[in-house]
């Protein structure tokens, strides 16, 4: 276990992807690879072309995790309450938000929004708020669960010591929770970076749309999205090994579950 | 006895049902200050429910408690004063996991009494060094044999100097070697003259510390009175078969 760790993994992807560059520009197969080639210009216009997409899906996918993280903590504290009404809420939001696939919620916040609410959200604001909105309901699911898990000693112990149901929840069952929910919590991050993909239809210029608009003056779609998946590949490796980071720093000494 | 100042806990027929279930049946207990009392009983009997009553960990349905003279109501503020005077040790120490021995002791003084980090953190030395164990305040809870973590769950309730102390079974989660170092601790503090509400089977323990016997059976308050009548004559069969049953090995 020790000689896989996550960065062995990064080098060998890292590695697979020179490998599959360079064979194929060497290569006389059928690939026209030179068109992705860090060695020729054309190649180098073309991936910095396709790489400068990494800002927009990164910085979209971190927006939507911030506010999905808020508004899934927000949306999973009344579910754990004992008021039927509240736990409600949360059932009724969950289930309906996380029944809307993610395609029909970026078309119909950017094209219904404008039309109910007369609020017209640009491409990279449309496709934070969709991918946050649909993100949530996940994130309360995560949230309610972490928290669930923490024995009911916890919050009576707090209690005892005069702590409020903020401040029990504040220094003392979250703290907790968010340790257990963290590779889930990662796990869904990186299924957003992924699923981000799909605000290329409405325009946005993220490492999707450029690759389409690559392959509408390049025609070469196998090599273009071959480098796309890669670009997904080594973003998703390098989050999964961050949190892998966080979960030991987080650990602290905690080893007694 | 009219003065209710001087009672630090009264309950007056207090009921309470889990369901159908009728857990507690009129439970009358009086205690005054500076006294000790150890219910006993059998398992299922309502003794911890009693206990997790006065704090309203759990709520009672029927009757009236008093602590300190103070009625508890479903007033927030209410609960939140009673609280405030009473501290509690549960069976399985429930200590912060994720904090530090000294940050255990620190965050109720901290957050809810005011206090700076400095003054908590001496007053969190002080008391470790009541339970025996300040050189372990830097460690996790984790790191700590079970009578060690139970002894910081002492302090840390001590830390908020409460006038009554309640033990939920302190010693029933613990390896028998352990036992003693955390009854030598509460019998220290029950020397002091602290007020405390002791549930336990350990009657080595209730003869030593206690004052007045509690004996429960089915949710009912079956004897109770002076430890050494309860001991040598107890007046009722359920609870001498249970004397037996408990004291015969």
């Amino acid at each position: 276990m020790r000689l896989l760790t996550n960065k062995t993994l990064v080098r060998i992807s890292l590695l697979l992807t020179l490998v599959l560059l360079l064979g194929a520009c060497g290569g006389d197969s059928k690939l026209k690879w030179y068109v992705v080639s860090p060695w020729t210009e054309q190649g180098q216009i073309n991936l910095k072309f396709l790489i400068l997409g990494t800002w927009n899906t990164l910085s979209m996918s971190f927006l939507a995790l911030l506010i999905s993280v808020v508004v899934g903590l927000l949306i999973a504290i009344p579910g754990i309450a004992s008021n039927k009404p509240l736990r409600f809420t949360n059932v009724f939001y969950v289930e309906i938000v996380r029944s809307i696939p993610l395609l029909p919620l970026i078309l119909w916040v950017y094209y219904g929004l404008p039309e109910i609410a007369g609020v017209q959200l640009d491409f990279f604001w449309a496709g934070v708020f969709a991918l946050a909105l649909s993100d949530s309901a996940f994130e309360a699911e995560i949230f309610r669960a972490g928290i669930q898990s923490i024995p009911r000693g916890q919050s009576e112990a707090a209690s005892t010591i005069g702590l409020n149901y903020f401040q029990n929840m504040r220094y003392v069952v979250l703290p907790q929770a968010i340790r257990r929910i963290l590779p889930a919590l990662g796990n869904q991050f990186a299924y957003m970076v992924k699923m981000s993909a799909l605000v290329s239809v409405i325009g946005l210029q993220e490492l999707t749309r450029r690759a389409n608009e690559l392959i509408v003056t390049e025609y070469r779609a196998l090599e273009i999205y071959t480098v796309l998946i890669i670009e997904y590949l080594v973003i998703i490796l390098i989050i999964g090994q961050g949190v892998r980071w966080l979960e030991r720093k987080m650990d602290g000494g905690e080893n007694n579950r | 006895m009219t003065d209710t100042s001087e009672n630090a806990v009264q309950m007056i027929d207090v009921s309470k049902w889990f369901g159908d279930f009728q857990v507690l049946k009129k439970i009358n207990l009086t205690v005054k200050t500076g006294e000790r009392v150890v219910i006993c009983g059998p398992s299922g009997s309502g003794k911890s429910t009693v206990v997790r009553c006065i704090n309203r960990l759990e709520k009672h349905q029927q009757g009236i408690i008093r602590v300190d003279g103070k009625e508890l109501t479903n007033k927030r503020k209410s609960v939140a004063e009673i609280r405030a005077e009473v501290g509690m040790v549960f069976q399985q120490f429930n200590l912060f996991p994720h904090l530090s021995v000294l940050e255990n002791l620190t965050l109720g003084p901290i957050k809810t009494r005011g206090l700076n980090k400095e003054e908590a953190e001496s007053r969190a030395m002080e008391y470790l060094h009541r339970v025996h164990i300040p050189e372990q305040a830097d460690k996790r809870p984790s790191q700590l044999s079970g009578g060690q973590q139970q002894r910081v769950a002492i302090a840390r309730s001590l830390c908020m100097e409460p006038k009554i102390m309640l033990f939920d079974e302190p010693t029933s989660a613990l390896d028998p070697e352990m036992i003693s170092e955390v009854l030598d601790v509460i019998l220290e503090l029950a020397e002091e003259g602290m007020t405390m509400i002791v549930v336990t089977h350990e009657m080595g323990f209730a003869r030593k510390a206690a004052n007045q016997m509690v004996f429960m059976d089915e949710g009912e308050i079956v004897e109770s009175g002076d430890p050494i009548q309860f001991f040598e004559a107890p007046k009722t069969d359920r609870c001498k078969q249970f004397l037996n049953q408990i004291l015969s090995h």
